[in-house]
């Protein structure tokens, strides 16, 4: 992935453009008839001044032998002619009104649909990267692929693409009628544009560069509040609030002063506009009124040339504004295409859970010389075998980053191993469909995870086939009935964000219940009581043994006291399996548990000590 | 907006009220300009059609240019001048604003949260700010604009005029209408937006638990679901905003088309000249921006008027916790003796201490126990007055703790808040948070002692690292050590740790313990007082009295052995700790 910075550069990439159609494709004859309709509107808005020039010159101040293309048309007597004048003038405008209303509402409806796919798109796609994808792009990012990226675009292809073909079609249109009035005059009044492209461009860069320092300036007068709302007791308590005030002004002196340059640079380019607009006026007097005294040209003509100036000006100032846009909309075409890009790991096969006929029987486990890195051959695993029975508890124990996580996420496939094999039931996990793998294990990890949702909905995990029946026996197996009753909805208690609002320990018992809920043949408790209090604990423990019955296990624990019962312990120390056997065994053995055991015996009180009685929740 | 919020507003314009005068007197000449402008064309255009000479129409295009120097220099002046004063006066309510919050006390705090005072310090200042600088600018600018040019029209044909003029209100009532809704769309589009936002965060957040229970199909329905929500929100809004232009050109637009129509018949009338004529045109073209901005200050005032409350329910405020009339300014130092006496405290009407004595002798420790919402915060906050309890309930030194210049009372104490904050900076300027001018020296020690000086060393730019935003994320721990170092340079008289230490494993804590107690014994400058709260028996035991709390009352008190020895809830306590070791033992 590119830096997060802006980075602009094309604003017309021919590659990506041709990209970002095919999302418009399926809408293009849509999008055909508003770019009529835009042509349509856009030649009604140059029709005012041509109306003026042909009423002066017809009837106001009458020129002999002035025609128009109207001509024919037009009544003989002064009055009715201005009336049907005005009556075509009317017309036109409301023409133009429902023309520009349709087209613009047809485009934004384009642009809504479109995005509307692409986002779709992306977040399938996101469904179905590989793992490891996620430990190098930070959740942060990809969200704004989806939101603001897409967002970006979206107004690019509503708004600006529109408004770049509007603002196209009413300068060549403005420019045709000009020369077809006196190409001569039209050439002085094009030469005053290059004069507003170089005007506009300073601006633009000036401005930038002020609201980039101003969006920093704002991201650190919002840091600074926060915090120090946040800690106004450690601000007061600490004597310091006159240097907070002083710094804080500092920083708003410092936006304050952004600004101004902003407003600075507004108070220069509006009144550099407006001299141009008057020097290009000033011009067609000048050069138009000499050829009015030889009388070859009339006063309707000046005067229309002296109200298309004006006209000019705007799409001109347009313009430019709609490049920048161009720019970020391709930055941001090129993040989300290098997203769809990232290639996809093995895919879950689309089978909406409970549907397929899960194999509930207790699997058999087999490590076979597995060796696995994160990076390269930074190995986390070394040749590590072994092999847990149908229905046997396995704990595996070690230091942080011995490799315990890791040995659950192989199984679960999240990544595959580098040499070796792992093996379910006597088969390669890797041959097995990768949905079907998945369903046969429940998972509990430290952090418990909620949805917004219900609490039954959580526990069912999407599987609508689950009758309400097993979800009950989920929540009476995982001890948690008597929270639910606290509840006025019970599970039917919508949660908000994540779960905010329940504590660790009710959080981790949803999560339970939501691992027994799956029927799993498998049950991987990943440090599953860590961060829950202690009341939480026993009831955990106290469910245990009916949770692990007739299942196979794999245990991750900090905690002795659930070890201990483990059929089989494993211990992993710097990715190589250095001690296997019982609890009693391996206290014999004096070895690296007994040493564990040892180290993690005044550690091990640390927790039951601070949560003897309900402590606040841990930062 | 009302007579009472103008004088509430009054004071921060007043301060520049010179500028604003000059600012005005400028934008009555410059518009004065502007109109100037289509005049000098008019009076050309009747020459043009009377016959003119070479020099007449040079004259005419040098006029032109002048004033349209004029009106440039003029113009820029307005702008700078009017719009730099709503970013002054953005920027003193701002720094107001701050001021008074530092002022109010946890109690206001816990009323008004966080998120909400962010709220009113950005986007309320920003609306009160586009209400004072481009409201007041534009909104003059229209009425200078509409005068001069009804004035110059009027005297040409009445009549026209006012058939001229008539899209003009509908205009304003449009872009009023129109403005006024589509605001209230985009922001239900805004929430919209962070949920789809938040959608996407939550399934990411928690890909694992997606993965392993294949939820994915789920998680697809369901951000399928707020897609099209989204969409359709959009769309409506799109509905409106599609009209709002295009109708707002068309009503423009008919101001012309009335020009044209009876304008043409006044010229043929022989009521105006050929000239007037384009004049009407050009004015009419002149008035499209006031006309659109008329109803645009209408929606910028109303939500600005809105906003100004908002601010103000902040900024009347009155500072509940601050010297006052029983204020000893003789007092200059505290030695670090508190005694609560009869103390009862009342939190948003719940009972939260009661009938609490308790004496804690300068240079003792004492360590607080009890259950989450037992007090024991509260009353700690008591100490360094964060909080305010009745007149003689809390007494330092054996005086009202009132007597106290703030300043002096809170110089004395250090504390370690339970929830760790730490500022977005350097490591050296977070430590030395509340001495500004301390050594490097002192600050290496206080965090030697705080034990994180390693942790420190270890760091890339060692004291020198940023932390928090846009800098180094510390562990809890980590936090929690440095909030000791921050509060430790001080050298207090009473130094307060409200389970300051409960991320640190006790290994570590036992260290800085006895480097506390040995700094205190040893060498100190002075007696130190230390409160100690916390759920840890071992960090409490060898504290010289224990008092445990129990829904804001003290249910027992006395030293480790003491507290064992009545057998009471600490020593429960105790022993269910005691048991669960040995549960871990056995087996």
């Amino acid at each position: 992935m590119p830096q997060e910075e802006e980075q602009l550069g094309k604003a017309i990439d021919r590659r990506l453009i041709g990209r970002l159609l095919r999302y418009v494709r399926p809408y293009r004859a849509v999008v055909i008839l508003a770019t009529i309709a835009a042509a349509l509107q856009s030649a009604t808005q140059i029709v005012g001044p041509y109306l003026n020039k042909v009423i002066i010159d017809t009837y106001l101040f009458p020129v002999a032998g002035t025609r128009s293309l109207l001509t024919p048309y037009l009544p003989e007597g002064a009055y009715r002619g201005v009336a049907t004048l005005g009556i075509i003038y009317l017309l036109t405008l409301t023409f133009g009104f429902a023309l520009d209303f349709a087209q613009s509402y047809a485009m934004q409806w384009v642009g809504q649909k479109s995005m509307y796919d692409l986002r779709r798109q992306l977040f399938a796609h996101l469904q179905r990267l590989p793992v490891p994808f996620f430990d190098h792009n930070p959740v942060g990012r990809l969200v704004t692929r989806v939101t603001n990226d897409v967002e970006m675009l979206n107004e690019t292809i509503s708004t600006a693409l529109v408004a770049l073909f509007d603002d196209c079609f009413v300068l060549t249109m403005i420019v045709v009628v000009m020369i077809r009035f006196n190409w001569q005059l039209s050439l002085i009044t094009l030469g005053v544009l290059p004069a507003i492209f170089i005007a506009t461009h300073y601006f633009r860069k000036a401005v930038r560069e002020s609201y980039r320092r101003i969006r920093l300036l704002v991201a650190r007068i919002n840091v600074f509040l926060q915090e120090h709302i946040a800690g106004m007791a450690v601000v007061q308590a600490f004597n310091r609030e006159d240097i907070a005030y002083e710094q804080f002004r500092k920083i708003n002196q410092e936006h304050c002063d952004a600004w101004i340059d902003a407003v600075f640079a507004y108070a220069v380019y509006y009144p550099v506009v407006e001299f141009l607009s008057i020097f290009a006026v000033t011009l067609i007097l000048w050069f138009g009124g000499l050829r009015v005294m030889h009388g070859t040209l009339t006063i309707g003509i000046v005067f229309a040339f002296i109200q298309y100036t004006q006209r000019f000006f705007r799409p001109i100032q347009d313009l430019s504004d709609k490049y920048n846009t161009l720019q970020s909309a391709m930055a941001s075409s090129e993040r989300i295409f290098q997203l769809l890009d990232a290639p996809l790991g093995p895919v879950a096969a689309p089978v909406p859970a409970g549907s397929g006929v899960v194999d509930q029987a207790p699997g058999r486990i087999e490590f076979d010389h597995v060796w696995f890195a994160y990076q390269h051959e930074d190995w986390v695993l070394r040749d590590v075998s072994f092999t847990v029975e149908p229905g046997s508890s396995l704990a595996i124990v070690g230091h942080t980053g011995a490799g315990k996580t890791t040995t659950t996420s192989l199984l679960l496939r999240f990544y595959d191993v580098q040499r070796g094999r792992i093996l379910l039931d006597g088969t390669d996990i890797r041959e097995l469909d990768l949905g079907a793998l998945r369903r046969r294990f429940g998972i509990v990890l430290q952090d418990p995870y909620l949805f917004t949702g219900t609490i039954a909905e959580n526990i069912r995990m999407g599987d609508t086939a689950m009758s309400d029946a097993r979800v009950a026996e989920a929540e009476r197996d995982a001890n948690l009935e008597e929270f639910l009753a606290s509840l006025p909805a019970g599970d039917a208690t919508p949660l908000r964000e994540r779960g905010s609002g329940l504590s660790t320990g009710q959080k981790q018992l949803v999560n339970f219940a939501r691992a027994l809920a799956a029927r799993p043949s498998i049950l991987i408790l990943d440090e599953a009581t860590a961060s829950v209090d202690t009341e939480t604990e026993m009831r955990i423990r106290a469910a245990l043994d009916r949770m692990l019955e007739g299942r196979t296990s794999i245990l991750i624990a900090h905690r002795l006291s659930t070890i201990q019962r483990a059929d089989q312990i494993l211990v992993l120390h710097k990715g190589v399996l250095r001690e296997q056997g019982t609890h009693q065994e391996l206290l014999h053995h004096r070895g690296i548990y007994w040493r564990l055991y040892q180290l993690q015996y005044k550690d091990q009180e640390l927790p039951h000590t601070s949560e003897a009685l309900p402590g606040p929740a841990r930062a | 907006m009302n007579w009472e919020m103008l004088t509430a507003l009054w004071p921060y314009i007043r301060r520049y009220r010179g500028r604003m005068s000059a600012g005005l007197i400028i934008l009555l000449v410059n518009t004065a300009a502007f109109v100037l402008i289509p005049f000098e064309i008019e009076l050309a255009i009747n020459d043009l059609g009377r016959g003119i000479d070479v020099a007449k129409l040079l004259r005419y295009c040098l006029l032109l240019m002048v004033t349209v120097i004029a009106r440039g220099v003029l113009n820029y002046y307005q702008r700078l001048i009017m719009i730099t004063i709503s970013r002054l006066i953005e920027f003193d309510l701002r720094n107001d604003l701050l001021a008074k919050l530092e002022t109010l006390s946890q109690a206001f705090f816990q009323k008004f949260r966080t998120g909400d005072l962010m709220a009113r310090a950005v986007n309320d200042l920003a609306a009160v700010r586009n209400m004072v600088g481009p409201g007041i600018m534009y909104s003059a600018q229209a009425v200078v604009l509409f005068v001069y040019v009804v004035a110059i029209l009027w005297r040409q044909d009445p009549v026209l005029t006012l058939i001229a003029f008539v899209p003009a209100p509908f205009v304003s009532l449009a872009v009023q209408w129109f403005g006024k809704r589509i605001h209230e769309r985009f922001e239900r589009i805004q929430a919209m937006f962070s949920r789809l936002s938040t959608r996407v965060e939550e399934n990411l957040g928690g890909l694992r638990m997606v993965r392993a229970y294949t939820r994915e199909p789920l998680e697809e329905e369901r951000f399928d679901r707020l897609n099209r929500q989204y969409v359709q929100h959009n769309m409506r809004l799109v509905l409106l905003a599609g009209a709002f232009d295009p109708l707002l050109q068309f009503l423009l637009g008919v101001a012309f088309v009335l020009v044209l129509w009876f304008g043409g018949r006044a010229v043929l009338e022989h009521r105006i000249t050929i000239g007037g004529y384009a004049a009407f045109n050009l004015y009419m073209a002149q008035m499209a921006f006031p006309m659109i901005a008329m109803g645009y200050v209408i929606n910028l005032v109303q939500r600005g008027a809105a906003s100004f409350t908002r601010l103000r329910e902040l900024l009347t405020q009155t500072p509940d916790i601050a010297d006052g009339p029983a204020t000893d300014a003789s007092v200059t130092a505290v030695r670090g003796d508190i005694e609560f006496r009869g103390l009862n405290f009342d939190y948003d009407g719940q009972p939260v201490l009661r009938d609490l004595n308790l004496h804690i002798r300068a240079g003792k420790t004492v360590a607080l126990v009890g259950h989450t919402g037992s007090g024991k915060s509260t009353l700690v906050s008591l100490i360094p007055r964060l909080l305010d309890a009745a007149p003689g309930m809390v007494l330092i030194d054996g005086r009202p703790i009132r007597e106290i210049p703030l300043r002096v009372l809170r110089k004395s104490i250090g504390l370690v808040p339970q929830e760790t904050l730490l500022f977005s900076d350097t490591l050296r300027a977070n430590i030395s948070f509340g001495v500004p001018n301390a050594g490097d020296a002192a600050i290496e020690e206080a965090a030697g002692i705080a034990g994180i000086a390693g942790d420190i060393a270890d760091f890339p730019e060692a004291y020198g690292t940023r932390v928090g935003e846009r800098g180094l994320t510390l562990s809890g721990g980590q936090k929690q050590r440095a909030a000791l170092a921050r509060a430790l340079l001080r050298n207090p008289h009473i130094l307060i740790m409200d389970d300051a230490l409960a991320s640190v494993d006790t290994i570590t804590e036992d260290r800085i313990l006895e480097q506390l107690e040995r700094g205190r014994l040893e060498g100190g400058p002075h007696s130190r007082t230390t409160i100690i709260i916390s759920h840890r028996i071992s960090t409490v035991r060898n504290a010289d009295l224990i008092a445990v709390l129990d829904h804001g009352r003290i249910v027992e008190q006395g030293t480790h052995a003491e507290l064992i020895g009545q057998g009471g809830a600490y020593a429960e306590l105790y022993e269910k700790q005691l048991l669960e070791e040995e549960l871990s033992q056995v087996e």
